[in-house]
């Protein structure tokens, strides 16, 4: 394939070309050289881009061109909830009475905002089963972390300072324990069983006076539910431990299941998972924290409330943990999310889990005949297949991977989690067609064919992409992080 | 009733029941106990059409007083500049905005170069050599950076000028208490850090320094003096919180010997949409290049020798260090680094310095007529596009009243500093017109009496 280089906006770039429309100076000139002391005037201009308008146009659209995003094709990267991203909810987030808000006008002249967000923390608690949910996280991760530390809070709150440790399951996220450590705990790994399960008897070993929580995914990283819930939380609560759940999974039991119901004491969301916000090529996310009675005192600042008929923010909580990020979380998400569960109602919202569950389990029977498929129960809305069969003829996981990118996919999620050799981690959501379905599960087993008889295609994949494989070990060796002329 | 995203037919449903093995969804979720079970349906309000939808929310929107329709004189962290027409255009292009995070290098090199030009477009700004893909926002960027200079120097106390912006501020002491790090506050002198105090506070335990520059007054820290007390300690790191738009005319924090410059580019390109989605940056030195939270893209080879992009130095990331990393962030907010970059090429090299000085004049034309007024000028010191009057009266009361004048007021100073009753935060971008800031000036002078 001919050298697909695609030049840098820099590269663009011509000596004295704007693209800048700028209001006039309209006021009278001040001298700001003669005002400012000459060493905090910057002598060297930045030296970004020189272009025109079309210039920039042409430049993103063609990168966009180089991009791939849901509305490209088929993307059933597991534990992602790569779903449909609906259109009414980018207009709604551009009317100007939304977008165009101040933080700090009096909240008497943003009612509307707030009785937006009002009413999506209404639906969110419902939706989870808890008793309070802020919108204040910008993220899962961020999420994640503003839970822990309101456990943290709450155990110190009660003078237990000896709760060091927080439990993940050895199939956990990465960011999990991450969260713990950032929240100052250090996490300790549960084992899984032969089921794919949490093993309840190592949970019983390492529970403890030192446990603060335990963090889990319900359906797991697997995909597989958790039926001991109720076990796992009794062991945990009886530890004086709290349970903490990580949302990332709830696209598959919305209307079945919450995680209140299941006797969890803190969740977060992912609205730019499962109710729909674009994941942006890596955010910008929304990942608002549910609490149960016990820890809503300690929830960060603000809190929205309604007050005689008005829309308050509340700051005078003296257990909260603080503040976790300025202004009230990212509205926009938020926004976004609002209007998709008004789209869906509660009977849309169970329609999405029963076909997201439907549609992970005829993919899974159809590709079971010739992928290792370790754990082999209906599975809930993803599901986790090994490589192993095809590593032994000498096709690793990551080259099926990149030959799905021939055949216009985009690859599941590979190598996790980390308790399946070869992990092939598939979701496919609800909003894909069978014959989308169809298309892939094909696509698979051709390749599982290739494998086997031509193995070399799929080594040596992808062949149709503007690049290959790219080096990163020279990209982590000798980092190149920004251009020079 | 029908829903337009999902497109399971019954003739579908039964095949893949037969493909399964299964009658029905139900069998599906045996596996959930009846005692965990959620019995009936949600207590959700009932779903809308799309047109109805649409009405009902564009209802709620104009409930809102927009920035559009009021003549605004707020700032405080989130301000309202022009948005060239070619942002949206561009981040309305769904392969960036439906894509996930670039895994898959061959298909992604669209997301990965544009954040390689951003990362270069912030590091050229701060005149630092690199930077992030992008942080959640300005608040929670910078109390990353206080976390990082603890973790760096394994010192456990960083010392805050109380001229940073009060909301990062208490993001920071959030933060800081899950690292179990110390926070010293540094007090004001004249709207500026006290400079005084920070050399009695500063000694060899001291992580970091945090200043904001422009500070959260609009004023100009002399980073260069701080720079001069800073330096006398070995190990402590200077960071620099920084609207990015000023440092199209200041001298940027890199130059000043900054160790992490951190900041939003809400100014370029970002609407303020009630303080979030924002976009937060961080830039640092070579030396904590292997430190830095977030995502990092590097420019690298394909197996033809083709210049490509890639995520990289991810051994830093969470995902892999797990519980030995010092920060969790994962999802950012490339699209809105999307936003700032369309936003800072149509901006370009010699526009940025036209808008950061239009900011400077017209927010000196509005002080010296408020100062004609008779309104209460606070400080004389350099300043960029905010500054702050004494008024006769409760911010809020005036505000109220500005606000049936069809104006936004500034920002109340009281709601953080209560010794600041009366005061209130004035910041003029270039979009506010003559005629605009004429009759802010009279109807504020007429309210103040």
């Amino acid at each position: 394939m001919a050298n697909q280089d695609f030049p840098l906006i820099f590269e663009r770039s011509k000596e004295g070309r704007t693209s800048y429309s700028l209001p006039d100076l309209d006021v009278e000139e001040f001298d700001l050289d003669a005002e400012l002391d000459d060493e905090y005037i910057r002598k060297t201009a930045p030296d970004l881009p020189e272009v025109s308008e079309l210039d920039i146009m042409r430049h993103y659209t063609g990168l966009s061109n180089r991009n791939y995003g849901v509305d490209s094709g088929f993307y059933p990267l597991g534990s992602c909830t790569m779903k449909y991203n609906p259109k009414i909810n980018e207009d709604v987030a551009r009317l100007e009475g939304f977008s165009h808000i101040h933080p700090y006008q009096d909240p008497k002249t943003v009612q509307g905002a707030m009785e937006m967000l009002y009413d999506l923390q209404t639906s969110l608690k419902e939706i989870t089963g808890m008793y309070e949910v802020s919108l204040q996280s910008a993220a899962g991760a961020q999420g994640e972390w503003t839970a822990l530390m309101m456990i943290r809070a709450y155990h110190e709150a009660n003078g237990d300072f000896e709760r060091t440790k927080v439990i993940v399951p050895d199939s956990a996220h990465g960011t999990n324990p991450a969260s713990a450590a950032v929240a100052g705990f250090e996490a300790v790994t549960v084992k899984s069983n032969e089921q794919g399960l949490v093993d309840l008897d190592d949970l019983k070993r390492v529970v403890g006076k030192d446990t603060a929580a335990l963090m889990l995914t319900n359906p797991n990283t697997l995909g597989l539910f958790e039926r001991e819930i109720l076990e796992m939380a009794d062991i945990v609560h009886s530890a004086g431990g709290k349970l903490y759940y990580d949302g990332a999974n709830l696209n598959a039991i919305m209307g079945y299941t919450r995680p209140g119901d299941m006797g969890f004491d803190a969740v977060h969301l992912n609205l730019h998972k499962t109710f729909t916000g674009p994941h942006g090529g890596g955010g910008p996310g929304s990942g608002p924290v549910g609490v149960s009675k016990e820890l809503e005192p300690f929830l960060p600042k603000p809190v929205i409330a309604k007050k005689d008929n008005e829309f308050v923010f509340e700051t005078d909580r003296p257990h909260s943990i603080g503040r976790i990020k300025p202004y009230y979380g990212n509205f926009g998400i938020n926004l976004r999310a609002y209007t998709y569960i008004r789209t869906m109602g509660a009977e849309g919202l169970k329609k999405v889990s029963e076909y997201a569950v439907l549609n992970a389990n005829y993919m899974m029977r159809k590709l079971e005949k010739e992928f290792e498929l370790p754990y082999p129960q209906h599975c809930k809305h993803e599901f986790v297949l090994s490589g192993s069969r095809q590593k032994k003829l000498g096709v690793r996981t990551l080259d099926i991977a990149k030959r799905l990118l021939d055949f216009n996919y985009h690859p599941p999620t590979i190598y996790f989690p980390l308790n399946v050799e070869e992990g092939l981690m598939i979701e496919p959501t609800e909003t894909e067609s069978k014959e989308t379905l169809d298309g892939f599960i094909e696509t698979m087993l051709e390749i599982a064919e290739e494998v086997k008889n031509n193995p070399e295609i799929v080594q040596e994949a992808p062949h149709h992409t503007i690049v290959k494989r790219m080096d990163e070990t020279t990209a982590a060796r000798k980092p190149v992080l920004r251009y020079y002329k | 009733m029908e829903f337009r995203y999902l497109p399971m037919t019954e003739t579908d449903k039964q095949e893949m029941f037969d493909a399964i093995g299964v009658t029905s969804t139900e069998e599906l979720f045996s596996d959930i106990p009846d005692s965990v079970r959620f019995k009936g349906e949600l207590n959700l309000k009932k779903p809308v059409n799309e047109y109805e939808l649409k009405k009902e929310l564009t209802a709620m929107a104009a409930k809102n007083a927009s920035l559009k329709q009021y003549s605004s004189f707020l700032g405080a962290g989130v301000y309202d500049h022009f948005i060239p027409s070619v942002v949206d255009h561009v981040i309305s292009r769904s392969e960036f905005y439906t894509a996930y995070t670039p895994y898959q290098p061959e298909i992604s090199q669209g997301e990965l170069q544009a954040i390689f030009e951003f990362q270069t477009m912030i590091s050229e700004l701060t005149g630092m050599p690199v930077a992030n893909s992008s942080m959640y926002d300005g608040g929670t960027s910078l109390a990353e950076a206080v976390n990082l200079s603890a973790a760096q120097t394994k010192k456990k106390k960083v010392l805050v000028s109380k001229a940073v912006h009060p909301e990062s501020r208490a993001v920071i002491e959030t933060y800081a208490r899950g690292q179990n790090v110390e926070i010293v506050e540094i007090g004001l002198d004249n709207g500026l850090t006290d400079l005084n105090q920070l050399e009695e506070e500063l000694d060899d335990t001291i992580a970091g320094v945090v200043i904001q520059y422009p500070n959260f007054f609009g004023q100009i820290e002399p980073l260069k003096k701080v720079e001069e007390l800073i330096s006398q300690q070995k190990k402590t790191m200077f960071i620099v919180s920084s609207n990015p738009l000023a440092l199209g005319f200041l001298t940027p924090p890199g130059e000043f010997g900054a160790d992490i410059v951190v900041g939003d580019t809400q100014v370029f390109g970002i609407p303020a949409q009630f303080g979030g989605p924002h976009c937060g940056y961080f830039a640092t030195t070579e030396k904590l290049m292997r430190k830095v939270p977030g995502r990092l893209v590097g420019q690298t080879k394909d197996e033809d020798g083709v210049r490509g992009f890639v995520l990289t130095l991810q051994a830093r990331e969470q995902h892999i260090r797990r519980d030995k990393a010092t920060s969790n962030i994962c999802s950012n907010q490339a699209l809105n680094a999307l936003a700032s970059s369309v936003a800072m090429s149509s901006i370009g090299k010699h526009g940025l310095k036209k808008m950061a000085s239009l900011n400077m004049q017209k927010a000196r034309y509005a002080k010296s007529q408020l100062k004609e007024a008779k309104v209460e000028i606070v400080s004389e010191s350099p300043f960029f596009n905010e500054f702050v009057v004494k008024l006769s009266d409760s911010v809020s009361k005036i505000n109220k009243k500005l606000f049936e004048k069809g104006i936004i007021g500034g920002y109340d100073l009281a709601r953080d500093y209560p010794e600041l009753e009366g005061h209130m935060l004035v910041a003029v971008t270039e979009i506010r017109t003559k005629e605009e800031i004429d009759t802010f000036v009279k109807e504020l002078g007429d309210i103040n009496g």
